[in-house]
């Protein structure tokens, strides 16, 4: 037991390190991003799905409308309420949420998010590129 | 026999345990229950058949300039890249040599017009497609309602097996980012990415709100779209008053596009 000291020192120089991103981020979390509705998604005042349902599941809902659309051929989508949608990214979710860079863009680079699906899809606020 | 008895007793006890499974795990579907699942429907204007199918007379074609207005009413909506290198080239709907189109029906000597007409050709949404059973991914897939061979591009990889299955070469792959090479963007429709095979979708997009595919459209009447499967269609008059051929039919993949000669 003569290292006792440097073991134990060389220990607390590892811990501080290993917790480097931890306390060096202390205080510093960045807040929600605030989504921010269009004047049309407001006035709708709901989405195809309860708000709450949305924000968790909205990646699992596009799923599954794309496999209905491209492989049932079923394009309308019935909500819970009975309320009827055409199943459409371009055409229903971005007419509503036509402003992608503040309702989409912020919240999944806050989540480190990078969903690949402006890579096909058009983002319809930019007309032409 | 002492033990029969035990076993029985057993048996009865884990039975009566069994029984009561059920109603616990019904008390517990019911707690974490979810709401009344959305449903799924087609459009009221979707057009329905067993199997689209299309006839092209080929004798109302006379020049290329003839094929133009068509080709160019599918590559507008659909978002088709231009690319000047032949081994980039994306096609949907293009125009062929009927020796080209048709390398399996020789003759030495053709008649004129055969030999100077241009055949639109595009996919043939086979009834037995060769390049679904290569799709290793099934992202392109017969579709049971309505026999368009189509395509999920968001589950293609790119393996390009597909390509090499299909015998008529109506398959393309983006080896580069298609979006900065389409003449004018429609927005309405995807773009496709760079790493996927493309193809003709029959319009299933149109199909599904009620009109016919863009070609058919665009050809005056050249072009002729219907239900193989019934009897009534304009497809089938067209085949029964015609003779029509298939391109490589004895491949065995049932083309759905036929062609008047």
């Amino acid at each position: 037991m003569k290292d006792r000291t440097l073991i134990i020192t060389g220990l607390i120089i590892f811990i501080a390190l290993v917790a480097f991103p931890f306390w060096y981020n202390m205080g510093k979390a960045s807040p929600q991003p605030d989504l921010v509705l269009t004047a049309k998604a407001k006035a709708a005042g709901a989405c195809v799905m309860p708000t709450a349902y949305m924000r968790a599941n909205h990646m699992h809902l596009l799923d599954a409308w794309r496999n209905s659309v491209v492989r049932d051929a079923k394009r309308v989508f019935v909500n819970p309420q009975g309320k009827t949608f055409n199943i459409s990214l371009t055409k229903t979710c971005l007419d509503c949420h036509s402003n992608k860079a503040e309702f989409c863009d912020r919240c999944h680079d806050y989540a480190s998010a990078s969903p690949y699906c402006w890579d096909c899809h058009l983002d319809q606020s930019k007309e032409n590129k | 026999m002492e033990d029969s008895r035990r076993h029985f007793l057993k048996l009865a006890g884990i039975s009566a345990l069994g029984l009561t499974a059920k109603p616990v795990l019904d008390a517990f579907a019911k707690e974490h229950g979810k709401a009344p699942a959305p449903e799924f429907e087609e459009g009221p204007k979707a057009l329905k058949a067993m199997q689209w199918a299309m006839v092209i007379d080929t004798r109302r074609f006379k020049s290329d300039a003839d094929l133009q207005p068509i080709i160019d009413a599918c590559d507008k909506i659909h978002n088709i890249p231009v690319f000047e290198n032949k081994r980039h080239e994306i096609k949907w709907i293009w125009d062929e040599e009927y020796e080209h189109a048709f390398p399996t029906n020789p003759n030495k000597f053709l008649t004129e017009r055969l030999k100077d007409t241009p055949f639109l050709v595009l996919c043939n949404h086979c009834e037995n497609p060769p390049c679904v059973r290569a799709c290793p991914t099934q992202a392109t897939f017969k579709r049971k309602s309505d026999g368009i061979v189509l395509m999920d591009y968001h589950r293609c990889i790119g393996c390009r097996f597909c390509m090499a299955a299909c015998p008529f070469g109506s398959r393309s792959f983006n080896f580069r980012d298609p979006r900065p090479f389409i003449p004018k963007i429609t927005m309405q429709y995807p773009t496709r990415m760079k790493g996927v095979v493309e193809k003709c979708n029959f319009c299933a997009e149109r199909l599904a709100v009620g009109k016919l595919p863009a070609c058919v459209e665009a050809s005056k009447g050249a072009l002729v779209f219907g239900d193989l499967y019934d009897p009534k269609s304009e497809v089938r008059k067209l085949l029964k008053a015609n003779y029509t051929i298939r391109r490589k039919q004895e491949l065995g993949t049932e083309p759905a596009v036929y062609y008047i000669v």
